[in-house]
């Protein structure tokens, strides 16, 4: 089954947060009230730019009780494979575009006694949901939130004046590191951190939480990977008997698309597992980008998820 | 070994030590006692320092107690004089415990089912809980019909200890209860009684 | 449309029965001769106007009833309602989704006004008429999930999602077909299936998890499950087991055809919003053997089904004392004539 139910929504306002950082409000075209969601979801959204639909997943930034809007904020970012330039560049208030259901996959732990969130720049979005979320449970929180200037960093002010001391600032520019060490080291049990960021922030906070002694359970982190740029190959399809060249800027999956072929997936992220796909055979190696498959489902050669991985080589044959 | 088709059934992966634990708490009866002389005797200086152990003595000689605290010397031994004694004390200490400390249990299946409960209590994940089967089967059942546990069963079909029902015991396994499930083996037909034969040894 | 509710009892003295109208709209779950495993997941779209499938939740005329033995059942035993305390959101969610459903689909019988979060609810066949704001728990005679599944059909369990898991952190169970709350509430969904034969070697399970982890909000999925009951008793549970197990002792050949029922379950899955858990609802529908013959496709299909059912299934579905009498008493209604496609009657 194919989760490709879509939402027709405009964009009833478009507000620059930061240098390279633009929100956008989003409405049901018929003004009709849109899903509930939990803190830490996302939705994708479907842009059509001219020769091709560029999907990407963006954390919705609101309160989740609230059913008359989404947020969403989009970094643009330069070398990028259009999604973001799309956005900053070609949705205006009014732009109509269609968006998915909002799906979770990096909710807070409800059985946590305390949550230590930590942010690097656009990493922000996912914690803006899940505050709100806390805040209205009741729930202890705070959020250590990195960013390069204040100029850079988006919502600073607003954070500042909903949850006051909840919330610590660290300016790069200023030498200011997020000292996760030392608050990792001292806090009781069922204290659960989340980290979202750009990759090495992930890494070294993953790094710092074990090394602290904290056991895996209690650390989470979310990480969408964009597809990465690559050299165009061609994908196989066993079962339809078709050959499909993918793009150096297209992952698999929009080529599957582009071709008229419905393939299975969700969060386009590598995260939730959706588009999970045999590989039968790879003239070449597999680049694994996604973060689902195990360390040994990635050695097999067996699997490949469509969404954000590709080969390095010529030909993959999968079971499509 | 512990086997079974039900997938509700724990698994015990073993002891291993954790590296980067601020804390190692060990919580072991006098079988599980020679995993963590194992465990020590693998383990680096580092985690040594960091660990101490609750021997549950129940079964134990104070000889005997007093053997294995110097076996597992120079780690520190508090020695309780049976599981519910060494559940309140290590209730105790998470209270009041950081993240960084990690928890052990080795021995007979509801001792790991206690301390893993009382982890959960605490905040401890069960999944974070490092853990090893050694010694005698015995299981602790929770009668289904009237909710009463019965300890230390080794036979199958068992009586209840409450109700007196002759119970099946099932490979169905509650952690939030730290129990096997027992269902009456005779609803269907009251006048067939199975003979209890040991099955948990 | 009016429905006219029925008054029953599913013990005791067992006067429960359908009527010519249920008997047609009723479940029945082979939908080929031999008996098969399969996930038979499918969304949860509506079905032909009158069937079980027309709307979400499904209201009949036994609705009164067993909203009745509800409360005998939670009165004799409160263990059958849990919720852990993190899924109190997890218990409005439910209450909302079940409430704008049967107001929606039913509002002869119950009607919801909401405005802002003060809510009122009215129930005409129950006789309730509450004011209550939601979110605020005081506000009811019971917690949410308690406060609804007492007014609804059909059993419903709270999964909530954590760590690529589902784990089962609420309930309110009284119709089920042999499973204990009380003892798998706080259980994952590998750990609560382990009791089931077969079907974890196939790997079904970890499809299933996977599939349902992923489940999307709007897009609720269903799929049947059935076994059979002695006796129309709605409250098969194992703490009861000791009381109930012995009427599989008393078929006979004379009483088959109205002692010995088909129960199928109409499980139904759905994503509930604020909270991101999933609500697994399983609606018990029961069918005398006397009434289901009166569909000559069923009685065909039925004996030739039973008799392809692997021995682990007979044994787990507790069938083992009774099949073959019930196997003898249908095969009257097996003319050898061959069946058509499709679970619904010609």
């Amino acid at each position: 089954m194919t989760a490709s139910y879509l939402r027709r929504v405009k964009v009833a306002e478009v507000e620059r947060v930061a240098s390279r950082i633009k929100r956008f409000r989003l409405v049901d075209v018929e003004n009709k009230p849109l899903s509930e969601f939990s803190g830490g979801s996302h939705v994708t959204v479907c842009m059509r730019a001219q020769d091709r639909v560029i999907r990407n997943p963006y954390s919705l930034m609101g309160c989740p009780s609230d059913t008359s809007s989404y947020q969403i904020s989009v970094l643009k970012v330069d070398n990028s494979r259009g999604g973001s330039q799309f956005m900053h560049d070609n949705v205006v208030v009014g732009t109509e575009l269609e968006i998915s259901e909002p799906l979770n996959l990096f909710p807070p732990a409800k059985l946590a006694r305390k949550h230590i969130l930590v942010a690097g720049g656009i990493g922000i979005t996912p914690f803006m949901s899940m505050m709100s979320e806390l805040d209205a449970l009741g729930s202890d929180f705070e959020l250590h939130y990195g960013v390069r200037s204040a100029a850079e960093g988006a919502f600073c002010k607003l954070l500042e004046a909903r949850y006051g001391s909840r919330i610590r600032l660290y300016l790069q520019d200023q030498d200011q590191m997020v000292p996760l060490e030392r608050i990792l080291s001292n806090q009781r049990l069922g204290a659960h951190m989340y980290v979202c960021g750009p990759k090495p922030m992930i890494d070294w906070a993953l790094r710092t939480a074990t090394l602290a002694g904290w056991p895996d359970e209690s650390i989470h982190s979310e990480q969408f990977n964009a597809p990465p740029i690559g050299k165009p190959f061609v994908v196989k399809l066993a079962r339809s008997r078709r050959e499909i060249t993918v793009g150096g800027h297209q992952s698999i999956l929009e080529a599957l698309e582009q071709n008229g072929i419905d393939a299975p997936f969700l969060c386009r992220g590598g995260a939730c597992g959706q588009c999970e796909t045999e590989v039968s055979g790879c003239d070449g190696f597999i680049e694994h980008n996604d973060h689902y498959l195990s360390e040994a489902e990635k050695a097999s050669g067996r699997k490949i998820m469509i969404c954000v991985s590709r080969i390095s080589g010529d030909a993959v044959t999968l079971d499509l | 070994m512990l086997v079974s088709g039900i997938k509700s059934r724990p698994v015990y992966p073993g002891l291993s030590p954790d590296p980067n634990a601020r804390r190692n708490l060990i919580v072991c009866d006098r079988a599980g006692a020679e995993a963590v002389v194992e465990l020590v005797a693998r383990a680096g200086e580092d985690f040594v320092k960091r660990a101490s152990v609750i021997l549950v003595a129940d079964d134990a000689s104070s000889e005997e107690a007093a053997a294995l605290q110097k076996k597992l010397d120079p780690v520190h031994v508090e020695v309780a004089c049976s599981l519910d004694a060494a559940i309140a004390q290590l209730r105790e200490i998470l209270s009041g415990a950081s993240m960084g400390l990690r928890l052990y249990a080795a021995g007979s299946e509801p001792l790991i089912g206690s301390v893993v409960q009382a982890g959960a209590e605490n905040f401890i994940d069960p999944l974070s809980v490092r853990t090893e089967h050694r010694g005698s089967l015995m299981r602790r059942v929770q009668c289904v019909h009237c909710k009463g546990m019965t300890e230390n069963v080794v036979t199958n079909p068992v009586k209840c200890a409450h109700c007196g029902l002759l119970l099946l015991v099932r490979d169905h396994y509650s952690r939030r209860l730290a129990a096997f499930q027992g269902v009456c083996i005779n609803a269907e037909d009251p006048s067939d009684s199975p003979e209890p034969k040991v099955e948990f040894q | 449309m009016v429905i006219a509710f029925k008054n029953e009892t599913f013990r005791d003295d067992f006067t429960f029965s359908n009527s010519p109208a249920a008997i047609r709209r009723f479940p029945f779950p082979f939908h080929e001769d031999k008996y098969m495993y399969s996930v038979n997941i499918e969304p949860h779209v509506p079905g032909p106007k009158g069937s079980v499938y027309e709307f979400p939740i499904d209201i009949d005329e036994h609705y009164v009833s067993e909203m009745r033995d509800r409360e005998l059942v939670l009165k004799a035993d409160p263990g059958r309602c849990q919720a852990l305390p993190h899924m109190m959101t997890a218990q409005w969610d439910m209450l909302e989704l079940l409430m704008t459903s049967m107001a929606r689909d039913y509002p002869e019988h119950f009607s919801l006004t909401q405005d802002g979060d003060r809510w009122h609810w009215i129930n005409r066949p129950l006789g309730i008429d509450q004011k209550f704001t939601f979110g605020d728990v005081k506000t009811l005679p019971y917690e949410p999930m308690e406060y609804i599944g007492r007014q609804c059909q059909g059993d419903f369990s709270i999964q909530d999602q954590r760590d690529g898991q589902l784990w089962m952190d609420a309930g309110i169970i009284t119709t089920q077909a042999d499973w204990s709350l009380d003892f798998d509430i706080g259980m994952n969904f590998f750990e609560w299936h382990g009791p089931v034969p077969l079907a974890h070697q196939a790997g079904v399970f970890d499809r299933a998890l996977k599939f349902l982890l992923n489940l999307q909000h709007g897009r609720p999925v269903r799929r049947l499950n059935w076994t059979m009951t002695i006796n129309p008793r709605l409250d098969t549970s194992p703490e009861n087991y000791h009381k109930w197990g012995v009427d599989r002792t008393t078929v006979t050949p004379e009483n088959v055809g109205d002692k010995v029922h088909l129960r199928v379950e109409l499980q139904g899955l759905w994503r509930l919003p604020r909270s991101n858990t999933i609500l697994f609802s399983i609606r018990c529908y029961m069918i005398k053997m006397r009434e289901l013959v009166t569909v000559p496709k069923w009685g065909r299909r039925l004996p030739r089904v039973l008799r392809t059912l692997p021995p682990e299934l007979v044994d787990y579905k507790g069938l083992t004392r009774y099949r073959d009498t019930t196997l003898e008493w249908l095969s009257k209604y097996d003319d050898g004539a061959p069946t058509t496609l499709g679970c619904g009657p010609d």
